[in-house]
């Protein structure tokens, strides 16, 4: 979970939840083995087929804008992408994904430095990527994401403690 | 120093003032879940362990996306939502009673100085009635059901100061699209939106939520208006607590500043497919349109369905039109006042209230190649069920010009 290693998808900006899962699918079916059959068919009709579990997707800016669905991260964490590294993302996407247990990134230096099929490594909680020997550095995750991260998502955060961190005191970014 | 409208509103429920970038954690006053995000907020509720819902008088669903059901499979989704609500006691408003956005307010649970979340992006609608509004997940959304409150980053602030008053063409979807046009997309993003001046103090509140809605499509993380007489006038008989007057302090410090003047505005079309592509009408040329649809959370209001009557009435649309009132309520004020009456002879199909055609999951989804012009507030490719369809978006009196004509038109 704190290291991550694999194989880049590079996609451009705003990238809308639309993109990410029609909302034509998200309204028959919660069930997320059929969902992620479209994963990013709006973006890349061939990406559902072809991405393997471990790989990251690498974006350009406000990555996930658009719906408050929660099928976006759910859908792209089930296809087994590991994490995401965006120039920066929408906010509700932004919950959502550390909520579901999907580490986002926000690294802007990064993109015009990789291209799809790169293999980069995210390192959480030095706040580091690297790329072809090469370092790019982030601001770290709050520490009460990583937490529920490390939990493996608010439901089981929650399952585990019968609390939200958040009810404890929380320091400030 | 003084503290925008948001910072008071924090700071109202903790106690203190709060700091932009600081994390609270606000006890909420409305939560609610649509027929999109309700099932999988369940989902994780049930995952949680999570015995009980915290207030079900303050946990609301709205069957509103799909609505009726087109599909077994939404049919399931839509009952489990039925049999949760009755479980647990949470407020249900079933197929028929209109979209979340209209409904919160009608029904009384926004009110100024309260704290609203909803698992729906759009839910910064309701910044309109100085309520802290703003969408979230659907885990998010079991966390509040299982404890009533929920963690904050607290915004910087965008302020967008409309001077003067708009000319007759221009409504104030006119101004919101303007506004997302120079700001961008992500232009807000995190951020508070506030809306000031002249022209907003002048707007009814129907034009007031159509602007506040649409905070969310420069990034905002809500959109606020300080609440006044008009609000008061909205509210009373509505809200169960005293109605408070709430506006920024003088002297408050805002992040930025985009000034407006009204006007010099004239009516704009967002075009396909980002909704920050904004032009003004004039500068589109001859495009035909094949469907025009008037509605949802931005403009299915009152005001709207007016509007576009007002041009409509004893004329023929040239092309498909749908109108869907955003709630009952509006459905039985346009029928009382004739304005259905004088849609439905012009040539429009007239629908249940509900999100309808904008969110592309049941009816009214367009064919390859066709050109929709849309009073909703989103463009995405593929947003209204087909990815082949080009989406402009425009104020309900452009679109009723561009239904009239069965091409692009500048409302007169």
């Amino acid at each position: 979970m704190e290291t991550l290693k694999g194989k880049v998808w590079k996609f451009g900006d705003d990238v809308s939840t639309d993109l990410i899962i029609p909302g034509k699918y998200k309204f028959k079916t919660i069930d997320l083995g059929e969902l992620s059959r479209h994963v990013m068919e709006g973006a890349d009709p061939q990406f559902a087929s072809r991405v393997s579990k471990g790989d990251i997707i690498v974006a350009g800016k406000n990555f996930g804008c658009g719906s408050s669905r929660e099928q976006a991260p759910l859908v792209i964490k089930h296809a087994g992408v590991s994490a995401v590294v965006a120039k920066s993302f929408a906010r509700i996407f932004y919950r959502n994904s550390f909520n579901v247990g999907l580490p986002l990134v926000e690294c802007p230096d990064l993109y015009e430095n990789v291209e799809t099929g790169d293999v980069i490594e995210v390192r959480l909680l030095e706040g580091r990527v690297e790329s072809m020997g090469k370092a790019f550095y982030f601001k770290p995750i709050p520490g009460f994401l990583m937490t529920i991260l490390q939990d493996g998502g608010l439901v089981e955060h929650y399952k585990k403690r019968g609390s939200f961190v958040w009810e404890e005191p929380i320091k400030s970014q | 120093m003084g503290m925008t409208l948001a910072e008071k509103i924090i700071s109202m429920k903790i106690g203190r003032i709060p700091s932009p970038g600081e994390i609270v954690v606000l006890p909420v006053d409305a939560a609610m879940a649509q027929d999109g995000t309700a099932p999988l907020m369940i989902k994780s509720f049930e995952g949680m362990d999570a015995k009980k819902v915290w207030d079900g008088s303050k946990a609301i669903f709205v069957i509103d996306h799909i609505s009726p059901s087109s599909n077994e499979g939404t049919s399931a989704l839509h009952k489990m939502m039925r049999d949760f609500a009755k479980r647990h006691g949470v407020v249900l408003y079933d197929v028929g009673e209109g979209i979340c956005h209209q409904l919160l307010p009608e029904k009384g649970h926004v009110f100024p100085g309260g704290v609203v979340v909803g698992a729906d992006s759009h839910t910064c609608t309701h910044g309109a009635f100085a309520a802290f509004s703003t969408g979230i997940g659907s885990t998010d959304m079991a966390a509040v059901f299982a404890s009533g409150k929920l963690w904050f980053r607290v915004p910087e602030t965008l302020k967008i100061n409309i001077t003067g008053w708009m000319p007759g063409n221009v409504m104030s979807k006119d101004a919101a699209l303007y506004a997302i046009g120079e700001v961008g997309a992500d232009g807000a993003t995190y951020m508070s939106v506030e809306f000031t001046g002249e022209a907003v103090s002048r707007m009814s509140i129907d034009s007031r939520m159509a602007m506040t809605n649409m905070a969310v499509e420069m990034g905002g993380k809500t959109g606020l208006i300080a609440s006044d007489g008009v609000t008061r006038e909205y509210l009373e008989g509505r809200i169960k607590v005293p109605f408070l007057e709430i506006s920024a302090d003088h002297g408050a410090h805002y992040a930025d500043v985009l000034e407006v003047e009204a006007g010099k505005l004239e009516p704009m079309l967002s075009c396909p497919h980002q909704v920050d592509n904004v032009k003004p009408v004039s500068e589109i040329g001859d495009v035909p349109v094949d469907q025009v649809f008037i509605g949802s959370c931005t403009n299915g209001r009152l005001e709207d369905l007016e509007a576009a009557a007002r041009v409509l009435k004893g004329k023929k649309v040239k092309a498909r039109t749908i109108v869907m009132p955003a709630s009952r309520e509006t459905y039985l004020a346009a029928l009382q006042s004739g304005i259905i009456e004088i849609l439905v002879r012009s040539g429009c199909v007239v629908g249940v209230p509900g999100c309808g055609p904008c969110v592309g999951g049941h009816h009214g989804v367009p064919s390859p190649g066709d050109v929709v012009v849309s009073t909703t507030n989103r463009n995405f490719k593929g947003r209204m069920g087909c990815a082949d369809s080009s989406i402009y978006l425009a104020s309900p009196l452009t679109a009723a010009y561009c239904a009239l004509n069965g091409k692009i038109t500048v409302p007169e």
